[in-house]
């Protein structure tokens, strides 16, 4: 059976993946609804401006959201990112957000836990640029432990 | 004229990178070997702190210390004592924001544009916040010269100062600061003036501008980081209150709290300066003076006019000041984030600079947040242009994304 990262080795398929998402972003547009929990990540750098809200209930991620301007490698994360955490647990987020700051950071990590997300797996070859990998990714995180530390 | 061929043998960093084409010299410039060796030859051969030093290499410390204020003089047209040095021109700039904001009360008004750099907005927002001082916007055109014929219209008895940069550090608009003046002085308001960019790439004469205040950073004009230079009309330096207080800055102080400051310049370097900035910057503008600051900037001309005929032909760049004398051209390649451009092009070996430049008010002239900046300076060549070119027009979304995968 492939291994689903070799299955990211295909340049052509890569390529596509990021600029579909790049160009038609996966859930790019906020509510006004106050039961989201939203972060702006608007400090971390002075290019990319983002937005995320996330929905939990019950200990599940019931919808992700995000806005923005961004680059092309942070507004395709940050899309990549909605859609593989939507629906998932907090725990399953947190550890799905642990491997892939694992394979940012070019350490050992777990590919089948990251699915699309794998696209980014060469991100850390630009070293300037791995903040645009995690923007959204760092804003999830931090609404989860708000979330956490709030009760 | 001088010889570009030559002039860039003089530059370690370009014989050691010979491929790298380097477009940010809006950012900081290279250093020529004689900046390089004035400095090592302080700490090779007479490394000492300045001031009070009686002994041979504390003087000769002193000594170039002080050349420098000469040479720096000579090169804008002043007097020594007119020449105080700062950590950088952001420190220039809080200091006579801060010097001038102490006798600014509310309802006084400071005229900027909004082409500044950070470095000369915020500190005067911190005034409008903490004294109530008002802040109202020269009116520019669309690549950001200022309007001269409306710039009367914006005085009224409110305005006490008018701070604009000499060259725009987006665009490279290059303002008329001589009528700039008179027209501020007809209604008995400062000038002050940001040369960041300006410096070392025209002939700067403060007496002939009749400008109050005008600073400018050493590293920008190839000489070394650590070091602003902050120019004033004598009285006026002599009036403003220091923003750093501490050692070498002041006369005498008793324990009743009564201080004697020293006379300007000294009253604005407390602390141990940067001496050996100090002292590699009197290298880096004898060696412009030598080149010739209106050989530089006419060559600097035939660059920008190569490089913008060649831009113009692209059809997948949108450019914000194509009708720029000298200076950068900033632009976007249609559909790609600027910063995306930046990353392609560094895997091509070019250096250039994106996002907003710390000129965060500008999108209020040009539309647009985010540009890509690249800024020439007299070591460059057309042939560098080209290959620039040549990869601008190659750059196109897919080519950006590849980069990562």
């Amino acid at each position: 059976m492939a291994n689903i990262k070799e299955l990211f080795n295909d340049q052509a398929l890569m390529r596509e993946l990021l600029l579909d998402h790049y160009q038609y972003p996966h859930n790019h547009e906020l509510v006004q609804d106050g039961t989201y929990l939203s972060k702006h990540m608007a400090s971390a750098s002075c290019i990319d401006d983002i937005t995320v809200q996330a929905d939990i209930e019950d200990g599940t991620i019931r919808d992700l959201r995000f806005d923005g301007v961004a680059c092309t490698i942070s507004t395709a994360s940050t899309s990549i990112m909605t859609e593989l955490l939507k629906g998932k647990t907090v725990e399953e987020a947190k550890r799905i957000i642990g491997e892939y700051m694992k394979m940012i950071n070019n350490e050992e990590y777990d590919s089948e836990a990251l699915e699309e997300a794998n696209v980014f797996q060469n991100v850390y070859k630009q070293a300037n640029r791995i903040k645009c990998a995690t923007i959204g990714w760092d804003a999830v995180k931090e609404i989860i432990e708000e979330k956490e530390n709030n009760g | 004229m001088f010889d570009v061929n030559s002039v860039r043998r003089d530059f370690p960093m370009i014989v050691n990178n010979p491929d790298l084409i380097y477009f940010d010299n809006g950012a900081t410039t290279y250093k020529p070997q004689a900046v390089i060796d004035a400095i090592t030859s302080f700490y090779h051969d007479y490394t000492s702190n300045i001031e009070r030093g009686e002994y041979p290499t504390a003087i000769m410390a002193d000594k170039a210390y002080m050349n420098t204020r000469k040479v720096i003089a000579r090169m804008i047209n002043c007097q020594d004592r007119q020449i105080c040095f700062m950590g950088n021109i952001t420190a220039c700039l809080n200091q006579i924001a801060y010097g001038l904001g102490r006798d600014l009360h509310e309802g006084d008004t400071v005229l900027i544009s909004y082409a500044e750099h950070a470095s000369n907005v915020l500190p005067w927002f911190r005034l409008k916040r903490d004294k109530g001082i008002n802040i109202r916007y020269v009116p520019l055109d669309m690549q950001g010269n200022l309007k001269l014929d409306e710039l009367e219209e914006c005085f009224d008895d409110s305005v006490k100062v008018i701070s604009l940069a000499y060259v725009t550090n987006v665009l490279g608009s290059h303002q008329p600061i001589r009528e700039v003046c008179k027209i501020a002085h007809r209604h008995d308001a400062l000038v002050v003036v940001d040369a960041a960019q300006a410096i070392g790439h025209i002939k700067i004469d403060v007496e002939d501008l009749d400008v109050d205040l005008l600073c400018f950073s050493s590293h920008k004009m190839c000489g070394p980081d650590g070091v602003g230079v902050l120019y004033g009309k004598y009285d006026l330096l002599q009036q403003m209150e220091p923003i750093l207080l501490g050692g070498g800055m002041n006369a005498r102080f008793e324990a009743d709290g009564t201080i004697i400051l020293k006379d300007a310049p000294e009253r604005f370097e407390a602390g141990t300066p940067d001496i050996e900035g100090v002292i590699g910057l009197a290298a880096a503008a004898e060696y412009l003076m030598n080149i010739g600051l209106d050989d530089i900037h006419e060559y600097e001309k035939e660059l920008r006019s190569y490089f913008i005929d060649k831009m113009k032909k692209l059809d997948n760049v949108e450019i914000y000041n194509p009708d720029i004398e000298a200076g950068p051209v900033a632009f976007n390649v249609k559909g790609i984030f600027a910063q995306d451009v930046a990353t392609y092009l560094s895997t091509k070996n070019i250096a250039v600079r994106s996002g907003n430049h710390c000129a965060k008010i500008l999108h209020n002239l040009i539309g647009v947040d985010q540009s890509v900046r690249a800024s020439l300076y007299f070591y460059n060549t057309k042939e560098e242009i080209d290959r620039f070119v040549d990869e601008i027009s190659k750059t196109t979304l897919e080519a950006t994304i590849d980069v990562f995968l």
